[in-house]
C-alpha cells in the first residue's frame, strides 16, 4: 500500500505537464509550498553568506576586508533577504501551504491559482531585490528599515529595494487572503474551530495580520518612491516633511511583522511537542486565545522602536505598558509547551531537539525582548549589539529554529522517506552551539556599548566579536551537515510510512508522500485534534 | 501512460465574495495610510492646505464625482440584470460603466494638464517655491488622486475582462460570482473617490 502510494504522489503527479513544467504551473498547495521552500532555502544561505561577511570584517578591529560604504551595503542586502524573502514568508508560505489545508481536512487552499499567483508575485520581488543590488548607482545603504531621510537623499539604489518590499508584500496579503477565506470555508465536516489543530489556528491569526498591516507599509514604501522621484516631501524636513512619521507608518507594519514571523514558529512548536510527548496539548483553548491576543495587542506596540526618537513621554510610557502586555500571552504559551510535557512519554527526535532549542532561545529573545521594552533600559542599550542580539535571538533563534524542527517533523510526510537521526541530531547541536557562541556574545558587548551598524569598534570589544566569528563558523559547518542530510535523504533515505512519529492531526492519516487530491474521501471529525491517551 | 487531471474544478461563491471583501479591506488599508499622512499634515498647516485647496477646480471635481456615483449604479444594475438573465441589457450597462470610467481619467486627464501647464506639479521648481504646507497638499493630491485613478485604471481592465466573458456567455445566470466581484470592486473605488472628493476639493 505504502509503495504504491508514493506512485501516485504530488511528488510524481502534478498538472498536464511533465517535469519542471509541471511544478512551475501547479496549482497543487503543496507543490506551490515546496517551490517556496526551495527558493527560500537559497536566499537563506545567500543572506547567511552575507552575515559570514560582516563577521569576518568585524573579526578585528579597523578596516579589513570592506569599506565602510561596503559594510553599509552588506547589512542593509542582509536584512532585506533575510526579513522580506525568508522570514516573513518563511513558514506560512512554506509549511502553511504544503499542510494547513491537509490538517484541517481540505483538498487545496480555496484560491489555487491565486496562491500560485502569490508565488509568482514573490519570485518577480524576489528578483527586484536582487537586482536593487546591481542596478543604478550601488546597492541600497539603508538597512532594511529604509528610514526616511536618509533614504529619500542617498544615491543608491533604494527605489528598486523598496519597490521589492512592495511587491513582496502584496504577495503576503494575497496568501493571507487566501489562508483566511480557506480556513473559513474548507474545514472537514465536523470540524468546529475548537477541534481545528492549532498550527491553522496560529496561521488564521498570521493572516489576519498580514492582511491589516501589510498595506501600511505598502503605502510608505510607495510614498519613498514619491519622494525621491516627485519630490513630494512627506517625510524630508527640508521639503516639509516629518521623517518621525515615516517610523510611525514603518513600524505599524513592521512590528506586526515580527508576529507574523513568530507566531507560525509557535504554531508548529505547538503541533510538535504533543506529537513527542505522546500527551494531549495543555491548554488548547489559552493557546488560541493566546494567539489571537498575540495578534490583536502586537498591533498597538510599534512604538517601542521609537523611545529615543522623540516622543511625548506618556506616549513612551503607553507604548512601554502595552510591549509588556504582548509578553503574557507568549509567556502563556510557554507554560503551556512545558505543562504537555508534563509526565508524557518524551521522544527523543530531531524535530524534539530542535523545538527544545527553540524554547530554550524564544525565552532569552523574549526576556531580553521586556529590557528593551522598558523605557529607561531600552535608553541605555538602544542601537547597541544588544538589540541585534535580541532580535537575532527571537527571529533566528525563534522561527529559524522552529523553521527547522517544522522540516524534520513534516520530513517523513512531505518526501516519504526519513532522513539519518544521528546526522540531524548532530546538525541541530551544532547550529545550537554554533548560534549560541554567535549571538550570545553580542547580548553583553552590546550592554557595554558596542554599537549596531558600525563596521569598526574600539578594541574592548574585540572578544566579543571574535567569538561571534567562530560561532558563525561551528552555525555554518551545522546547516551544511544538516542540507546535506535532508537532500541526501529525500532522494535515497529509507521509506518512513505514513506516521513515524504517532501523530494525531490528520496530516497522518494520509499516505507519505500525499496523494495529489489528499483525501480520497473527505473525513468527517469527530473529536478533537490531539486525543492521545 | 496515465495523465493525472490534477484539481477538480472546485467552485465556491462564498469564499470569493469573502475574499474579494477581505482585498478591500486592505485596499482601504491602503488608502488609510495616506488620510493618516494628509490628516497630520492638514493639522501642522491648516492655512497653507487651506489656500491650496481654493487652486483646484471643484467643477471638474463635481462632474467627476457625479460620473463616477452614476458608474456605481450601472455597475451595480448589470449584476441584477444578469441575475435576471438578461445577457444584453447586462453587456449595455457595463459597457456604460466602462464608458464612464473612461470619461473620469479623461477629465483627470484636462485637470492634471492644466495644472502640470501651469508648472505645478511634483518636482516642479515653482512647487518648491510654494509654502511647506501648500507643497504637502500639492504633492498629496497628485499622490492620492494618481493612485486613485490606477486603480480606475485595473478596475476598467476588470470590467473589460468581464465583460468579455458575460459576452462568451462563461459570466451566466447561475455563474456570476466574477461579475458580483467586479462590482463590489468599483464600488470601492467610487468610495474612496467619495473621501478624496471633499478632502481635496471642498475643503477650501
Amino acid at each position: 500500500m505504502e509503495v504504491s502510494a508514493i506512485d501516485n504522489s504530488f511528488l510524481k503527479h502534478g498538472t498536464k505537464y511533465k517535469g519542471i513544467l509541471g511544478w512551475l504551473t501547479s496549482t497543487d498547495h503543496k507543490r506551490i509550498g515546496l517551490m517556496y521552500m526551495y527558493a527560500i532555502m537559497i536566499f537563506f544561505v545567500v543572506g547567511g553568506l552575507l552575515g559570514g561577511l560582516m563577521r569576518l570584517e568585524l573579526f578585528r578591529p579597523g578596516q579589513d576586508i570592506m569599506t565602510a560604504q561596503t559594510y553599509n551595503a552588506v547589512f542593509t542586502v542582509h536584512g532585506v533577504i533575510m526579513i522580506f524573502l525568508v522570514v516573513i514568508p518563511g513558514l506560512a508560505a512554506v509549511f502553511g501551504n504544503i499542510l494547513m489545508p491537509i490538517m484541517i481536512g481540505a483538498r487545496d487552499v480555496s484560491f489555487p491559482k491565486l496562491n500560485l499567483f502569490s508565488f509568482y508575485i514573490y519570485v518577480i520581488g524576489a528578483i527586484l531585490a536582487i537586482l536593487s543590488q546591481f542596478l543604478g548607482k550601488g546597492a541600497p545603504d539603508t538597512g532594511w528599515t529604509f528610514y526616511a531621510p536618509y533614504s529619500t537623499d542617498t544615491n543608491t539604489n533604494v527605489v528598486a529595494a523598496v519597490l521589492a518590499a512592495f511587491v513582496l508584500g502584496f504577495s503576503s496579503i494575497l496568501t493571507g487572503l487566501n489562508f483566511i477565506v480557506t480556513i473559513h470555508r474548507l474545514r472537514a465536516p465536523g470540524m468546529t474551530w475548537f477541534k481545528m489543530p492549532l498550527f491553522p489556528w496560529s496561521l488564521y491569526a498570521t493572516a489576519w495580520i498580514q492582511l491589516l498591516a501589510t498595506p501600511i507599509v505598502g503605502i510608505t514604501l510607495l510614498m519613498i518612491i514619491a519622494e525621491r522621484w516627485f519630490k513630494i516631501g512627506f517625510f524630508d524636513p527640508n521639503l516639509g516633511g516629518d521623517p518621525i512619521l515615516f517610523q510611525h507608518l514603518f513600524w505599524i507594519y513592521s512590528h506586526p511583522a515580527v508576529y507574523i514571523m513568530i507566531l507560525p514558529a509557535m504554531g508548529v512548536i505547538t503541533e510538535i511537542i504533543p506529537t513527542f510527548s505522546q500527551k494531549k496539548v495543555f491548554g488548547y483553548k489559552a493557546i488560541v486565545f493566546s494567539s489571537v491576543a498575540i495578534a490583536a495587542v502586537g498591533y498597538l506596540v510599534w512604538g517601542h522602536h521609537m523611545y529615543t526618537a522623540g516622543m511625548s513621554t506618556t506616549a513612551r510610557w503607553f507604548f512601554s505598558l502595552l510591549t509588556f502586555i504582548v509578553a503574557v500571552p507568549s509567556a502563556i504559551k510557554v507554560f503551556n509547551w512545558i505543562s504537555t510535557m508534563y509526565k508524557g512519554s518524551i521522544n527523543l527526535k530531531p524535530p524534539f531537539y530542535f523545538t527544545m532549542a527553540f524554547v530554550f532561545n524564544f525565552m532569552i529573545g523574549g526576556l531580553t525582548g521586556l529590557v528593551l521594552g522598558s523605557l529607561a533600559t531600552d535608553i541605555h542599550v538602544h542601537d547597541t549589539a544588544f538589540v541585534v542580539a535580541h532580535f537575532h535571538y527571537i527571529i533566528f533563534g525563534g522561527m529559524g529554529f522552529a523553521f527547522l524542527a517544522a522540516i524534520h517533523y513534516w520530513f517523513p510526510k512531505i518526501y516519504g522517506r526519513m532522513y539519518n537521526n544521528k546526522l540531524a541530531n548532530t546538525s541541530c547541536a551544532f547550529i545550537f552551539g554554533g548560534f549560541t557562541l554567535l549571538y550570545f556574545p553580542q547580548f553583553i558587548i552590546g550592554m557595554q556599548g558596542m554599537p549596531r551598524r558600525y563596521f569598526d569598534y574600539l578594541p574592548q570589544y574585540e572578544w566579543g566579536q571574535v567569538f561571534s566569528f567562530f560561532g558563525a563558523i561551528v552555525l555554518a559547518i551545522g546547516v551544511i551537515i544538516m542540507l546535506f542530510n535532508l537532500f541526501k535523504s529525500a532522494r535515497k533515505g529509507e521509506i518512513a510510512g505514513p506516521n513515524p512519529w504517532g501523530g494525531k492531526t490528520l496530516e497522518w492519516t494520509i499516505a507519505s508522500p500525499p496523494t495529489v487530491e489528499n483525501f480520497e474521501e473527505i473525513p468527517v471529525i469527530t473529536q478533537g485534534p490531539y486525543e492521545y491517551k | 501512460m496515465e495523465n493525472k487531471i490534477s484539481h477538480t474544478e472546485h467552485r465556491d461563491d462564498t469564499a470569493s465574495k469573502m475574499g474579494m471583501w477581505l482585498f478591500i479591506f486592505t485596499e482601504l488599508l491602503l488608502f488609510g495610510g495616506l488620510f493618516i499622512v494628509y490628516a497630520v499634515y492638514r493639522s501642522k498647516y491648516s492655512e497653507d492646505f487651506h489656500v491650496a485647496a481654493n487652486q483646484l477646480n471643484t467643477f471638474v471635481g463635481t462632474i467627476n464625482t457625479i460620473i463616477l456615483l452614476v458608474s456605481s449604479m450601472t455597475v451595480a444594475m448589470s449584476v441584477t440584470a444578469l441575475r435576471t438573465g438578461n445577457k444584453s441589457l447586462t453587456l449595455k450597462l457595463l459597457a456604460t460603466t466602462i464608458f464612464f470610467a473612461f470619461l473620469f481619467l479623461v477629465n483627470k486627464y484636462f485637470e492634471w494638464g492644466l495644472k502640470i501647464d501651469h508648472h505645478l506639479y511634483p518636482g516642479s521648481e515653482l512647487m518648491l517655491t510654494l509654502k511647506r504646507g501648500e507643497l504637502l497638499f500639492f504633492g498629496l493630491y497628485y499622490f492620492m488622486t494618481g493612485l486613485h485613478a490606477l486603480h480606475i485604471i485595473v478596475g476598467m481592465i476588470l470590467l473589460i475582462v468581464i465583460y468579455r466573458k458575460v459576452q462568451n456567455g462563461r459570466l451566466t445566470k447561475d455563474d456570476n460570482a466574477l461579475l458580483e466581484n467586479g462590482g463590489l470592486y468599483w464600488h470601492l473605488v467610487d468610495l474612496i473617490w467619495i473621501f478624496l472628493f471633499p478632502l481635496l476639493y471642498l475643503i477650501s
